[in-house]
């Protein structure tokens, strides 16, 4: 679109750009003097001027309504167990193991589906929340693999002699059976960098699991630090560290913590 | 053991696939309402936009691999927009007939408008200017309306606009100054006629 005298269609054709500042500056000069003396193109400069600001002032700009939000949102969770990874998984363990696919699928399934279950905007972990990742993930690795309990059984006078020997620590073994929080087993995990004691404790049909390990933290209050869909409330009490993970409903586990560390605290008593 | 073993390698697939997510949220979910505005001025319809976008959506989250974080905003409007087309051509011949149908509905709204003619305050307020630019940009050919949406709404530059619609950087500087000198002319036989059609 060259410098030096233009013609008519030449200029006409790039008044649009000429407004938009989308011309060179020599494109933009030749124009100019072009206009000044064109009466066919400065009404169509006009013209133009007068159609955007129109256009700008009027013009609806349509936005995605919340609803539709969180159905894309979910629409995209569900197409997400169809999408690549499975076919890895399909490959490497069926040639190898023989594995029944069915089972792997749901396994990837559901925990994808918990890696999506959390809001459109997730946001990057930072180093205290990358802990309760681990147990969570602990959490969900425990129920997939039939891995709730190395030892079950709703009697705490087995659950806690098993735990002697195998962690340099004693944890308080309660059970909740008449509040409908049974005691179910226990098991040992490994959790961030060291063996820690698990109780598990059942409500209907949500398991949860009660962490316990030593920690040289000052005692502090229950605190919330639920993520990717799973609650946790966690919380420290003469130098023992516990976490408390489910998908049981939040309010319910926050009251099922308060009540655990309510009998821990007559069980162990201050000084 | 083998279970176990199994379940960290799921595990560690799945915290892939959360990582992936993690950037879908950040380089393409923040332009849902470009995406979503696009759709709407392209199909002049709420249902259809949202079905435009929804699968535009699936489309960008299955093929986000072939994203090199260029610009977000780019990328997921060409999806948006081929989702677009795509979906006009299969319903052509059921879109010739709404549009058919559409036209017969704006000449009765053109009747019915007639009293507006003599009140001209009714074009002034903003409600009514509203309602006018909107029949008069959709009753635009498309290849103009999605310019000038990309250009008046969006504030796109010429090379993203060219990027999206796949054509030279001149092509769309010729499209949006048809596009505009065509709205005024509609704008201005719609107000000469009382207003204008109305929505379908
Ligand atoms: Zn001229």
């Amino acid at each position: 679109m060259g410098g030096g005298i233009m013609n008519h269609e030449e200029a006409l054709n790039q008044i649009a750009a000429y407004i938009d500042n989308e011309l060179s500056i020599s494109e933009a000069d030749t124009l100019a003097k072009h206009i000044a003396d064109c009466k066919v193109c400065q009404l169509e400069y006009e013209t133009q001027i007068n159609t955007i600001s129109l256009v700008k002032k009027n013009a609806n700009y349509f936005e995605a309504t919340p609803m539709f939000l969180s159905q894309l949102d979910q629409s995209i969770h569900e197409s997400v167990g169809k999408s690549t990874p499975k076919n890895v998984i399909q490959k490497r363990w069926n040639i190898n193991f023989g594995i029944s696919w069915a089972n792997i699928g749901t396994m990837m399934i559901s925990l994808i589906a918990l890696v999506w279950s959390t809001s459109l905007f997730l946001a990057i972990p930072n180093t205290e929340e990358r802990l309760t990742d681990e147990l969570i993930s602990s959490h969900v690795r425990s129920l997939q693999v039939d891995h709730l309990s190395d030892v079950i059984s709703t009697d705490k006078h087995t659950v806690k002699p098993w735990f002697n020997g195998k962690v340099d620590f004693s944890p308080s073994v309660i059970d909740f059976a008449e509040s409908g929080f049974p005691l179910e087993g226990g098991r040992l995990d490994y959790v961030n960098g060291k063996t820690v004691a698990v109780l598990i404790y059942r409500h209907n049909k949500h398991a949860i699991n009660l962490y316990v390990w030593p920690e040289n933290n000052k005692d502090h209050q229950i605190k919330e630090e639920s993520r990717h869909g799973f609650n946790a409330f966690q919380w420290v009490y003469q130098g023992m560290q516990y976490w408390m993970i489910s998908d049981l409903e939040e309010g319910k586990l926050e009251s099922f913590a308060n009540r655990v560390q309510d009998e821990i605290i007559k069980s162990r008593p201050q000084g | 053991m083998i279970k176990l073993v199994l379940t960290d390698e799921i595990w560690k697939l799945a915290m892939n696939e959360s990582n992936r997510k993690q950037r879908f949220q950040t380089t393409v979910m923040p332009h849902i309402n470009s995406a979503f505005n696009l759709a709407r001025w392209l199909t002049r319809g709420n249902q259809e936009a949202e079905d435009i976008v929804q699968e535009a959506y699936l489309r960008a989250y299955k093929f986000f691999d072939s994203f090199h974080g260029e610009d977000g905003r780019v990328w997921l409007l060409g999806i948006v927009r081929n989702t677009f087309y795509t979906w006009h051509h299969q319903n052509k011949l059921q879109t010739q007939f709404v549009e058919f149908d559409e036209e017969l509905h704006g000449s009765e709204a053109n009747e019915n408008l007639r009293d507006d003619e003599y009140n001209p305050e009714n074009i002034l307020i903003q409600k009514d200017n509203q309602r006018i630019i909107q029949n008069a940009l959709n009753q635009l050919p498309i290849e103009f309306r999605e310019v000038m949406v990309m250009r008046e709404l969006e504030e796109l530059s010429y090379k993203q606009i060219a990027e999206i619609t796949q054509v030279p950087m001149g092509t769309v500087m010729s499209r949006l100054g048809r596009g505009r000198k065509q709205l005024a002319t509609l704008l201005h036989s719609g107000i000469n006629n009382g207003g204008g059609h109305n929505e379908p």
